[in-house]
């Protein structure tokens, strides 16, 4: 599903990712884990596409298709989607019209999704527009709902969300990686941002990246890579790859 | 409206006086008044209780409209009222009367259509009367022949909103490019009373200048002034709007949209906090989508300790964090960048009746395209 390869990413004229390697097959979903400021959103960003992340080595291929020159929407028309971790308000655009706008679909259709989030009062506010931490995850999840990429990217979904919200945030991700569906059918793949690993309660994450200093330095199971981290911290991470 | 006027316009001009919100087949309409140039075609309401005259034939009609006219807008205001004024007395007044009698209420808007086709100079003056606890909607579409070189408006508008009464008067411009457009209006609130104004000018436009105000006399009145702005190459638009909270407990709230795709446009708004419990806010916002100018200029002015008065006011380009996080979505920069500017001229005006509402949306919505 996604390949990047050796991955150099300059922001505003400094490298904050060097030499990244990752692969993410069909129906797999990873985690990425690192300390604040490792590069983990500059990475989900470059390979999206974004403005301000330029790409000075490396190649990224997703479906097959080297994807690194195209711009964002094509990335976006051609399967890839995001979650914002703190997503911009845009006044006056209603989170309805928006869904619209993404979908293509009636009302009707945007109505029985919205009420599956829970979002059916908010389509006719402003996007993210006073919305909690909660509501913001919910009116992302929705968004991806509507847009049915084959692989989503998702940051810090489990930030600012209370227990509640978790729950129901947990399982729509799950949904929209596939996990809800045998193994052998799965077909969506999925990169997740997480510092607290609440999120692997819903999803069985198939693999674990950590991220330190722009660098991947690990790969492994996401849940021992966790263990490690809560008991020594991010330095046992530093100490071991330079061993 | 007779089938004989109706054809009497040709095709092109039908369109454009529906894009200005004119209904002829008036299905929708409480009534109409028609004014072409300097000539009165039709003039009728079709509700009990609310009169629409052309203002010479009230004029005879009332002998109190005497006390009315040339009271809100002075003669000697400017050159523009001097000169109207003056046209009145040599040819006669155009323009016309509404008034809603105590109680009445129209649902589906009043229309009045001021249409220039070959005047130099078009004058009209309009007076508008809601007696207590009347509801009275109307709707004002502006435009000129296709194809007109050149013309000058002058339009002369007087609102007197009673006790307990609401009137919203909604403005749609479809000028061409070289059309100067000069309203002068006023309207004053009594007791409990509401009045609300609106303005849509999406199309290219020589000059236009106003500043209406509202003096809000009566406790308890509301005035809220919305207007959506659009200045294209070669436009210039001055629009002020000002609000005087004259009695205890009233209230203003003026939002200005202006977008430029290189004309020049000014907003200027301001509310005066003059009595106690009054309270006044002024929401302006300008895009700047091609090169031109937007030029916002909020004034609040307290009078005394218990008035309570804001402004915002932002001027700037979209955000390209916005835009990317609708091209994330799937849109390309073209599809994302509309989608941000048609939310952002989307005002939703509170008292306005659903059918003003959708012609409001329905104006800006045909312009959109040419973002």
């Amino acid at each position: 599903m996604l390949k990047v390869e050796d991955l150099h990413v300059d922001v505003e004229g400094k490298e904050v990712l060097h030499n990244v390697n990752l692969h993410i097959g069909e129906g797999e979903t990873h985690v990425l884990m690192g300390p604040n400021g490792s590069g983990k959103t500059t990475l989900l960003r470059s390979i999206m596409g974004f403005s301000g992340y330029n790409i000075t080595e490396g190649r990224i291929f997703f479906k097959g298709r080297d994807v690194t020159e195209i711009p964002l929407y094509e990335r976006a028309r051609y399967g890839m989607g995001m979650m914002f971790q703190r997503p911009p308000t845009i006044a006056g655009l209603k989170l309805g019209k928006l869904l619209t706008a993404v979908s293509g679909s009636g009302p009707e259709n945007i109505g029985n999704f919205a009420s599956q989030m829970n979002m059916g009062d908010f389509l006719e506010r402003d996007v993210n527009s006073g919305f909690s931490g909660g509501e913001i995850k919910r009116s992302e999840v929705l968004q991806l709902m509507m847009q049915h990429p084959d692989f989503v990217m998702l940051d810090e979904p489990e930030s600012g969300v209370d227990l509640e919200n978790i729950s129901l945030i947990g399982r729509s991700i799950a949904k929209l990686v596939d996990k809800d569906r045998h193994i052998v059918n799965r077909q969506k793949s999925g990169l997740i941002i997480t510092h607290t690993g609440y999120i692997l309660d819903y999803i069985e994450a198939d693999a674990g990246h950590m991220l330190c200093d722009g660098e991947i330095k690990c790969h492994g199971n996401p849940r021992e890579i966790l263990k490690l981290i809560q008991e020594k911290g991010y330095r046992e991470c530093i100490r071991c790859q330079r061993n | 409206m007779s089938e004989e006027l109706i054809t009497s316009i040709s095709a092109e001009d039908r369109e454009r006086l529906e894009m200005t919100g004119i209904e002829l087949d008036e299905e929708n309409r409480s009534g109409s008044f028609i004014q072409t140039d300097q000539h009165i075609h039709h003039s009728a309401s079709k509700i009990e209780g609310i009169e629409m005259l052309p203002l010479d034939i009230a004029l005879g009609k009332y002998d109190w409209l005497k006390e009315k006219i040339w009271n809100l807008v002075k003669r000697d205001k400017d050159e523009y009222t001097r000169f109207v004024s003056e046209r009145e007395e040599k040819e006669g007044p155009r323009g016309f009367v509404v008034i809603a009698r105590k109680g009445s209420k129209n649902i589906f808007p009043l229309q009045s259509c001021l249409f220039m086709q070959n005047a130099e100079i078009q004058t009209v003056h309009n007076i508008i009367i809601a007696e207590e606890g009347a509801e009275l909607h109307l709707i004002t579409g502006c435009t000129s022949s296709i194809g007109r070189e050149k013309g000058t408006h002058y339009g002369i508008t007087e609102i007197y909103v009673g006790k307990g009464a609401l009137v919203s008067n909604t403005m749609i411009h479809t000028w061409g490019e070289n059309i100067r457009v000069l309203p002068r209006s006023a309207a004053v609130v009594e007791e409990d009373g509401t009045f609300l104004s609106n303005y849509v000018s999406m199309n290219p436009v020589g000059y236009v200048q106003m500043y209406p105000v509202a003096d809000l006399i009566g406790k308890n009145a509301v005035a809220r002034f919305n207007s959506v702005v659009v200045a294209q190459k070669g436009s210039e638009l001055d629009m002020g709007q000002r609000a005087i909270l004259n009695a205890e407990g009233t209230s203003a709230e003026l939002i200005s949209r202006l977008i430029t795709t290189g004309g020049k446009a000014v907003s200027r708004s301001h509310i005066i906090g003059a009595a106690a419990d009054t309270k006044g806010h002024i929401e302006c916002k300008g895009l700047i989508l091609k090169d031109g100018t937007i030029h916002a200029v909020p004034e609040i002015e307290g009078r005394l300790t218990n008035t309570e008065l804001s402004h915002e006011a932002a001027v700037g380009k979209i955000a390209r964090d916005e835009i990317e996080y609708l091209m994330a979505r799937g849109l390309d920069e073209e599809e994302a960048t509309a989608t941000i500017i048609r939310g952002f001229l989307d005002v939703k005006i509170k008292g306005l009746p659903e059918s003003l509402q959708k012609k409001i949306d329905m104006a800006i919505d045909a312009a959109e395209s040419g973002f």
